[in-house]
């Protein structure tokens, strides 16, 4: 297979068309059968009663939200190395996704934090650095978009997205790191902690959440090449035929 | 399945507030983007058309 056949904007905006319904397809129906798991079937939580079943959302935004910066950095990194159209492209098409799953993941996390640790919000390791990560999100898309020249506002911003890059491990670790009021890892490299359904329904949400996310990527990078190739030949033929 | 009734669903144990706020805030998440999605589309092709125009003119 060639891949530099679809590293064309081109062909891949023809081939992030064929692809996304796909994805939006699977991630509805993982959604469907994650949430039955999770709202109906698993059991209540010992200690925290039914309040727990946030985490159906809260812990597939959260890891989303990691993912999705790393590879939006990776395709920076591309963009800096071999000055590709294609990777900057996409690194502007993951952001907004990247940035509402950030989001989702501290609202959920806050109202699952008030009646469980009775605040909304503390300065802690975990919460602090997942908030600098959403403004990594915002930064990355104003500075992309803060140049009269788009691909200045490639490099400018995939340079701020891979050094923001060192945030990651910071989210990921604070747990271990620091005395903080958010919970250790219920599952890492060394196995779950979890009632077998818990872990079933976080894992079927998480697959949702990856599918869901690459789906609207894909929509949006199409929006994009538009938006960059507007006077490019193939781009006015669209419509005419 | 776990609830013995719809009330007893909804009711979340007495936590329907933050559960629901929770899960709300996804569905809004979703729909939200997905309108963003729609409206950039439409401003792209929009635009393209218009630079069609404005070469057709000239």
């Amino acid at each position: 297979m060639n891949w530099f056949y679809f590293s064309s904007p081109v062909t891949f905006y023809g081939l992030a068309g064929r692809l996304a319904p796909w994805f939006f397809a699977l991630a509805a129906l993982s959604a469907a059968w994650g949430l039955w798991l999770g709202l109906a079937v698993a059991p209540r939580d010992a200690t925290q009663g039914e309040v727990y079943r946030v985490i159906f959302i809260h812990v597939p935004t959260a890891w989303m939200s990691m993912f999705l910066y790393f590879l939006m950095a990776c395709y920076c990194a591309l963009t800096l190395i071999f000055n590709t159209r294609l990777s900057a492209m996409m690194a502007r098409a993951i952001a907004p996704t990247g940035a509402l799953f950030t989001f989702l993941a501290l609202w959920t996390g806050s109202f699952w934090g008030k009646p469980t640790w009775g605040t909304y919000w503390v300065w802690d390791a975990r919460l602090t650095s997942e908030l600098v990560l959403l403004f990594l999100y915002f930064g990355y898309m104003a500075l992309a978009n803060a140049f009269e020249d788009p691909r200045r506002g490639d490099r400018a911003s995939a340079l701020l997205a891979i050094i923001g890059v060192v945030n990651l491990p910071i989210i990921y670790f604070s747990v271990q790191w620091w005395n903080t009021l958010h919970q250790g890892m219920s599952v890492g490299p060394k196995g779950s902690s979890m009632h077998p359904t818990m872990l079933q329904a976080m894992l079927v949400m998480s697959f949702s959440a990856w599918m869901y996310a690459a789906g609207a990527a894909l929509a949006r990078v199409r929006s994009v090449i538009l938006e960059r190739e507007r006077r490019a030949q193939w781009v006015r033929d669209l419509g005419r035929s | 399945m776990w609830w013995k009734s719809w009330s007893d669903f909804w009711a979340m144990g007495g936590h329907a507030f933050f559960v629901w706020m929770s899960f709300g805030a996804l569905l809004a998440g979703v729909v939200v983007e997905g309108v963003l999605l729609r409206v950039r589309r439409a401003r792209a092709l929009a635009a393209i058309e218009e630079e069609r125009d404005l070469e057709a003119e000239n």
